[in-house]
């Protein structure tokens, strides 16, 4: 087969955004991915960011397969069984474009975003993985696709193949993870009629919510469950990092069903029907331990470079998007100069560093760690706290400040105050 | 050698597929479609003779635009040319009519061996290879599991599973062949092959006009009866056994 001027490995948010940018410029580019189609076996939480799409594709809210857009999110924490939340209602989030932020189902998104760099002109070959790369002197020229005549060449190569990144371990670009450094994360598709999902949520037509749940949600480990609502579905799902669900000797569906289990939860999702049920990883290296992004004709970028956002905005779609997006500009440059060996490329690197992608992963990155030395956050105070509120509020023969002193005693006997105080000042400065 | 492969899209028997309202459809939005798992062993056998004997492949669907798909894979593989039957204004058709039709085709095209699934794996009637030898009045021996072409001989030994045991059979060509599991190892298409694929236009042709009409319909689709929740009996041997022994007895499984 021809020579390409990119060869891209991985259709998803990152390889499909790259293989757009490049093949509107005219180069010819060529993306491999394993699945059947693109997001066929992709999933992730649900909610897409999307200020870096809608640069890509204006306005494309309009045609793509978006579910709904967040206007409500909920933040909650779980005892055994109670709750307590916040709930935040932007009206102005109703609008375009309403604030970046849409719950999409990844196998149609993926699809249709993968379309559109085909229009542009790129080709995608499905159900075809790629075992390695093919170096001419130390430089990546190519990858080894496995099918028949699957040496293919190029330029330069993007590796956009996700979490689980063997490719770039096998470059040498980066140490295997720490179970410390994944999240493992399970996921439920569970419908429901639509008209019970407005009326269970509180959404007017295409409005969306996303809740999550920290606490006893997740046996009160560190972590979290969710649940995102879909037009006609929603996303329910746990996701705690590898390292503790050995320790506590969990696996990844008992912690989901005892999440759906939980009184709180099963409330909302009663009457619904579990469609699919899949598995998956999250990077959460820490800003210290981001892999190397360049090599000789070989970029890195999204799930397999590192970029997640670890803290409460979980976002990776969007720094994905704009990873990819950035490599594909680097290529171009580089093409003018004729120069791929990694010194060309290391605008790459200045990219990402002067944009929202390297400071918020240098702002945030560490927020699981730092969290991890506190674990209290999420099982003692949770619970202490609940107590308290419930001894405020339980109904009975005491006078009110007889019961409120009861019940404060007992906050303070499980709870010292100070440690306390300093604790979620720590957390509000790391999460926050 | 002039070959003919006969193949059809079917939803992916990886999901659960839905009843479409009260009607006797199913739903067909947004539910994957893969060739029928069949068609892909007559594929592949028609590669193997081609490989052997020369000739050329045309490879016919009687489908719609979305079946355009699993054609393109055809070429792939290494079809000499794809035909599109459309069906988009056929309301009603059954397996005689989409068996005329295949054969009017496969008429004017000219063949020697015509391949087929033996069946499809979604509605599962398993009559459309015969039928078209039927019409094209030709021989044919359905579900075979290997093939010895003979071009200059004009004959074929086929094998047949048959109950205990395998069959030989010998016919005349030109003949119609369905593949059964088994006849061989479908292969995977090679990048050029992909590559040219996404280039080729799909030819079309438009049957409405020929008036065939079925001679059956589906009057009501259901789904099976759910499973009875198992009954799990708890405690500690030997009572348990007791226990079983009673259910299964009451059950008349014993
Ligand atoms: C449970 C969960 C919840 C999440 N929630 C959110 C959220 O709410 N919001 C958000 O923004 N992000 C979320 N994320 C993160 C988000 O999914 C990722 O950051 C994003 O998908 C990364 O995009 P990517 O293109 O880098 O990788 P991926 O989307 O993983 O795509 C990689 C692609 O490469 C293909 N591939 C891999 N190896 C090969 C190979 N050798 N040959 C060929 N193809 C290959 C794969 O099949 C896949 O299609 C979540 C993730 C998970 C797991």
């Amino acid at each position: 087969m021809d020579k390409f001027d990119c060869i891209i490995i991985g259709a998803g948010p990152a390889g499909v955004s790259a293989a757009l940018t490049i093949a509107r410029k005219g180069l010819t580019v060529t993306v491999f991915e394993r699945g059947e189609y693109p997001g066929s076996k992709n999933l992730f939480g649900g909610v897409l960011y999307s200020t870096v799409l809608n640069k890509l594709i204006p306005e494309f809210y309009n045609e793509a397969p978006v579910e709904r857009h967040i206007t409500k999110r909920r933040y909650s924490i779980l005892s055994k069984n109670s709750e307590m939340a916040v709930e935040f209602d932007f009206e102005d989030f109703n609008h375009p474009p309403f604030n970046n932020s849409f719950t999409v189902l990844r196998a149609k998104f993926d699809r249709w975003f993968a379309q559109k760099a085909e229009e542009a002109g790129a080709v995608i070959f499905t159900e075809t993985v790629v075992d390695d790369f093919i170096y001419d002197n130390g430089k990546v020229a190519g990858v080894r696709a496995r099918r028949e005549g699957g040496d293919v060449y190029a330029d330069v190569v993007i590796c956009a193949e996700g979490a689980n990144s063997l490719l770039t371990e096998r470059a040498g670009l980066k140490k295997k993870p720490l179970p410390h450094q994944m999240i493992t994360a399970v996921k439920e598709v569970v419908s429901l009629p639509k008209e019970v999902i407005e009326d269970r949520f509180n959404l007017s037509n295409n409005e969306g919510m996303a809740l999550e749940f920290f606490g006893e949600a997740v046996k009160g480990m560190i972590g979290s469950g969710f649940i995102y609502t879909n037009k006609d579905s929603l996303s329910v799902g746990v996701g705690c990092p590898i390292s503790v669900m050995k320790e506590k000797n969990m696996k990844p569906n008992d912690l989901l069903e005892s999440f759906k289990s939980h009184p709180v939860v099963k409330k909302l999702l009663r009457g619904g029907k579990t469609e699919e049920i899949s598995a998956k990883m999250i990077p959460e290296l820490g800003y210290g331990n981001l892999p190397r992004l360049t090599a000789d004709g070989l970029l890195i970028v999204g799930d397999a470079g590192g970029f997640v956002n670890p803290s409460l905005y979980r976002e990776g779609t969007n720094m994905a998007m704009y990873s990819g997006m950035m490599a594909a500009e680097t290529i171009l440059e580089a093409k003018e100069k004729g120069d791929f060996s990694e010194r060309g490329l290391q605008g790459y690197v200045k990219k990402l560093e002067d944009s929202f992608v390297m400071e918020d992963l240098e702002r945030y990155g560490d927020v699981p760690e730092k969290l991890s030395e506190m674990p209290q956050l999420f099982k003692e105070y949770p619970e202490a706290i609940l107590k308290l509120a419930k001894g405020y509020f339980t109904v009975s023969d005491l006078s009110k400040e007889d019961m409120h002193r009861q019940a404060w005693n007992r906050f303070k006997d499980k709870v010292s105050m100070w440690k306390f105080l300093l604790d979620m000042y720590k957390a509000r400065k790391a999460v926050l | 050698m002039k070959i003919i492969v006969c193949v059809k899209e079917v939803p992916d028997t990886a999901i659960a597929l839905k009843i479409k309202g009260d009607s006797p459809e199913i739903e067909t939005e947004n539910i994957p479609w893969v060739i029928n798992p069949y068609d892909e062993y007559a594929m592949e056998e028609a590669l193997r003779l081609k490989e052997k004997f020369g000739g050329d492949i045309t490879v016919i669907t009687f489908g719609q635009k979305r079946a355009e798909n699993i054609l393109r894979n055809c070429i792939a593989l290494g079809a000499d040319r794809v035909l599109r039957i459309n069906d988009e204004s056929i309301k009603n058709r059954d397996g005689l009519v989409t068996s005329k039709i295949l054969a009017k085709v496969i008429k004017d095209i000219g063949y020697d061996i015509i391949l087929c699934g033996k069946e499809s794996v979604d509605y599962g009637y398993a009559q459309t290879g015969q039928m078209i030898a039927e019409f094209l009045q030709i021989s044919c021996v359905l579900a075979i599991k290997k093939l010895d072409v003979s071009p200059l001989n004009k004959e074929a030994i086929c094998h047949r599973e048959i109950e205990g045991g395998l069959e030989v059979v010998k016919c005349n060509l030109p003949a119609v062949f369905t593949a059964q599991k088994g006849l061989n190892t479908p292969r995977y298409a090679s990048l050029s092959g992909i590559m040219k694929a996404k280039k080729t236009k799909i030819e079309t042709l438009e049957p409405d006009a020929w008036g065939f009409k079925p001679k059956i319909r589906i009057t009501n689709l259901s789904y099976p009866p759910k499973r009875q929740e198992g009954k799990i009996i708890k405690g500690t041997l030997p009572d348990t056994a007791e226990e079983l022994v009673k259910n299964l007895k009451e059950a008349r499984l014993i």
